[in-house]
């Protein structure tokens, strides 16, 4: 039991390393190239995030398939702190209909991918 | 160098919320996931308080690693998405509801409360150096 919670600990780990580096380099690369008051970085990882995680639940990940790329991987790549933080600066700055933009965009399409995610991979996946 | 210093911190982060998540959140999503709600609003604090802190700026390594590792990778939206999906599936209107309200205001509070305290404590700051 020690050895498998331990197991579990290097999974989130390995997992949480890799979500976090891959949203930092996915988030800046697309940041760049859109250099609009939408933060268009957030949203394009926060959405692929939400896309995947629906795969693993309706693929029926195990528990070490989902404590790597689900609360490892998953959780680190996506963000609510990040988004939380642009949208109060949009608030703030007067931007309110971006920032309202973009947190209908991110929990809407967040929902609804999450939602496809897990009914594709109920259909076709077995994880 | 900075993103080793991310991804290192981004462990600490998965780890503490993992902790959290298997300690606070009901085995199945039918009650508020206490566990992910706190990390988010914690989260939202805390880097609501680091972004704002100017002193910050000058250690820029520290800032990623704590700002876009820690609290990144401790904060998630991915499995706030999915335990709202699977609100909705069982039909938890009400649940549904509050979580989604307390997490979209919630998080946008906490940010405000940090960047105060962040602002207010460079302000002490400043003036007991002068």
């Amino acid at each position: 039991m020690m050895s498998n919670t331990l197991g579990t600990l290097l999974l989130v780990s390995a997992g949480g390393f890799a979500g976090a580096v891959a949203r930092y380099w996915i988030g800046s690369r697309i940041a760049e190239r859109f250099r609009t008051s939408l933060p268009y970085g957030t949203l394009t990882v926060n959405l692929i995030g939400s896309f995947l995680l629906g795969v693993l639940w309706g693929g029926g990940a195990d528990g070490w398939l989902m404590a790597l790329l689900g609360s490892g991987f998953m959780g680190a790549f996506t963000t609510f702190s990040t988004l939380k933080l642009e949208s109060e600066a949009l608030l703030r700055q007067g931007e309110s209909r971006t920032a309202w933009l973009y947190m209908g965009l991110s929990y809407t399409l967040g929902l609804l991918l999450a939602y496809a995610g897990y009914i594709v991979s109920i259909t076709y996946i077995k994880l | 160098m900075t993103v080793l210093y991310i991804g290192l911190a981004g462990i600490a982060g998965a780890l503490a919320r993992y902790g959290l998540s298997v300690a606070m959140n009901p085995q199945q999503v039918t009650s508020l996931p206490w566990g992910t709600l706190l990390c988010n609003l914690a989260g939202c604090l805390t880097l609501g308080f680091l972004a704002y802190l100017p002193g910050l700026k000058r250690y820029p390594d520290l800032r990623a690693a704590l700002t876009t590792g820690f609290v990144g990778a401790f904060t998630t939206f991915s499995t706030l998405s999915w335990e709202l999906v699977s609100m909705l599936q069982q039909q938890l209107w009400t649940i549904a509801a509050i979580y989604f309200i307390v997490s979209l205001w919630g998080g946008i509070g906490c940010i405000r409360l940090g960047r105060r305290f962040g602002l207010n404590l460079a302000a002490v700051k400043r003036g007991s150096e002068e």
